[in-house]
């Protein structure tokens, strides 16, 4: 039955939309992380999903009535988390006590409103995932009282 | 007279089959809402249906030999097609979060319509046969 695989997929998708939601947590906590060097500074780290494809999980599997190409998608998986290459802002702070030699003081390039916008698009789409879930649950109910009027 | 399960219970069981697997495919497409390239995907329920009245009528070809390839709708794999976007967006995905999840909700409605012809069918056979 498949609609058992609804819940591996919204599953997958809450996780994944979880692990963006925790990179978006630590880009704003490290906001304003400075460092006197330019390899040190934290740089905003950013989540890439990558849509998971039956073949990959289970390459014979031939269920139900109908048989759908091998190409359907079961779901979102985190390909990996990648850094941002975007230019550190470079500020002239010669008081800071992390300042360098010139007085220069680098703050990661996490950019705040960025960050936000990216933290109610993936709670939204957490919330999607869960309804989903939710139907998918009251239909497989439905389905455990065949039968029982 | 004999009574097969088949004959009785129609169409209604592939129709809540059909509309499980298309219920996993939306869910696919909610799931990959964010992902970059992801193409939003969806099954012509009409020809899924077509397929399957066919295929329970014993229409379409008949094989006369053994060795005659299967061309009837059973087994064979109904498209899994690509929705046309709305709108395009950057990142190539042509997932409508809203569009797929209120497509999502009435085929979950659908499901109980289907689910609700079918179990009455069941309480018909049931009546039927102890006779009340």
């Amino acid at each position: 039955m498949s609609l058992g695989n609804i819940f591996d997929i919204a599953g997958s998708g809450m996780t994944a939309q979880q692990l963006r939601l925790n990179t978006t947590a630590s880009n704003i906590a490290n906001a304003e992380t400075a460092s006197s060097s330019v390899d040190e500074t934290y740089r905003a780290r950013k989540p890439v999903f990558a849509a998971i494809q039956q073949q990959l999980l289970n390459p014979d599997q031939a269920s139900g009535h109908f048989r759908f190409g091998q190409e359907q998608g079961t779901g979102v998986t985190v390909d990996g988390i990648v850094e941002s290459q975007e230019e550190l802002q470079m500020r002239y702070e010669p008081h800071h006590p992390a300042a360098n030699e010139e007085g220069y003081v680098f703050y990661p390039n996490v950019n705040v409103v960025e960050e936000m916008a990216d933290m109610m698009s993936s709670s939204r789409s957490f919330q999607m995932n869960v309804d989903v879930m939710n139907a998918a649950k009251t239909m497989m109910q439905r389905v455990l009282t065949l039968g029982q009027q | 007279m004999a009574i097969t399960f088949d004959k009785a219970l129609g169409i209604h069981e592939q129709a809540l089959v059909a509309r499980s697997q298309r219920a996993q495919v939306l869910a696919n497409n909610l799931a990959n809402a964010d992902t970059p390239g992801y193409k939003a995907r969806d099954v012509d329920f009409q020809a899924m249906l077509k397929q399957a009245t066919e295929a329970s009528r014993g229409e379409g070809v008949a094989r006369t030999h053994s060795s005659h390839m299967d061309v009837s709708g059973s087994g064979g794999s109904p498209e899994l097609l690509y929705r046309k976007p709305h709108q395009p967006s950057i990142d190539g995905n042509t997932v409508d979060a809203q569009q797929e999840q209120s497509r999502f909700m009435r085929n979950a409605m659908d499901f109980q319509a289907s689910f609700e012809f079918l179990s009455s069918k069941f309480s018909g056979l049931s009546k039927a046969i102890k006779g009340e």
